[in-house]
């Protein structure tokens, strides 16, 4: 049942990925050329991915906890420097993950 | 003289993708690791990289999953985060209005974020030949294949890998990296940084919804900062 359930849903995901990307290749001609719509696109990635990472840093098997003592917190800003100053995803969580292992270590 | 047989373009697209893929690859295998952490079966994670075949959603939808996400929330949200395509899909149609359907669909289904990257500059500056199609088909079958065998090498290693190292940790660490790249302007700061203050308290929204709203109420604020970046990107 549950895995009828996560086929379907990844199906469904992948329909709506595919339509995005067919929009205006298939139907241009009928859908609005506008620089608003333009600009509104412009702040999805960056919302989008602040709103996933809160949690992610901030709810530990489903408790919130946003004070110093949270290792998560401190490896993220490790992370985020590495990603400001090398702009690589690969460097960035291989710094966040070695900043979580030594803070671990450290106070564990 | 110009080579533009469909054999010559489509090899011309493969080069331009190939440099892209030292990007691609280790995503590919952190996101083959990571999906086991989220608790994704290894079958889906490798079928996620074809049926979803878009790096940062499946990592979305690998983290959404494991949070008992609704189906409907959860494709609301794979949407949200691949709107952008709808740019990139906006910027090569023109070039390929007059193909027939199935290259269409073919095209519109390998339309990503790298393939796009690397055929835009051959398809609004080159010789408007008539198969410069094949181009685009050319990175973008290219960065399929990258993107699957890399899935496929990550859920094979993934599986040896320990759960208490935290691994499930590097997907906030992509998401980190992925939003550094996406800020260009004051204006983009801003909306990250309103919709992830903005996360905590909605997380008490019913049926998961609290992503969504966040992330409207951060798009609202990077269109309300727009005024004060200056004429300068």
């Amino acid at each position: 049942m549950s895995m009828t359930v996560l086929l379907l849903t990844m199906a469904a995901c992948g329909l709506v990925t595919f339509l995005i990307r067919l929009s205006f290749i298939a139907f241009g001609r009928y859908l609005p050329d506008d620089p608003r719509v333009e600009a509104l696109l412009r702040y999805v990635p960056p919302a989008i991915l602040g709103a996933l990472i809160g949690p992610e840093i901030f709810m530990l098997g489903g408790n919130l906890n946003a004070t110093p003592d949270n290792p998560r917190l401190w490896a993220a800003l490790v992370a985020l420097l590495v990603a400001r100053l090398t702009r690589s995803v690969l460097a960035t969580i291989a710094a966040g993950m070695g900043a979580l292992w030594a803070i671990q270590l450290w106070f564990g | 003289m110009f080579d533009d047989s469909p054999r010559a373009e489509f090899l011309g697209g493969v080069r331009a993708e190939l440099p892209l893929l030292l990007g691609v690859v280790p995503f590919g295998l952190i996101f083959g690791v990571l999906g086991l952490a989220a608790g994704l079966p290894g079958w889906a994670v490798v079928l996620s990289s074809s049926l979803i075949f878009a790096g940062s959603s499946q990592v979305v939808f690998a983290q959404l999953w494991s949070g008992a996400t609704p189906p409907p929330v959860m494709a609301a949200t794979v949407g949200v985060v691949n709107l952008r395509h709808l740019l990139y899909s906006a910027a090569v149609a023109d070039y390929l209005r007059d193909l027939p359907w199935r290259w269409k669909l073919l095209l519109a289904y390998l339309l990503t974020d790298e393939a796009f990257a690397a055929a835009i500059g051959r398809l609004r500056d080159g010789p408007p030949t008539a198969h410069r199609h094949w181009f685009l088909c050319g990175t973008g079958f290219t960065l399929w294949a990258g993107w699957q065998l890399s899935t496929l090498v990550g859920v094979l290693l993934g599986a040896a890998i320990p759960e208490n190292w935290s691994l499930d940790f590097s997907i906030a660490l992509t998401f980190i990296a992925l939003l550094v790249l996406s800020v260009h302007k004051r204006s983009d700061a801003w909306a990250a940084i309103a919709a992830a203050a903005a996360v905590l308290p909605a997380l008490a929204l019913p049926h998961k919804s609290g992503l969504l709203v966040a992330a409207g109420v951060g798009i609202a604020v990077g269109l309300f900062m727009r005024r004060f970046d200056g004429k300068t990107p």
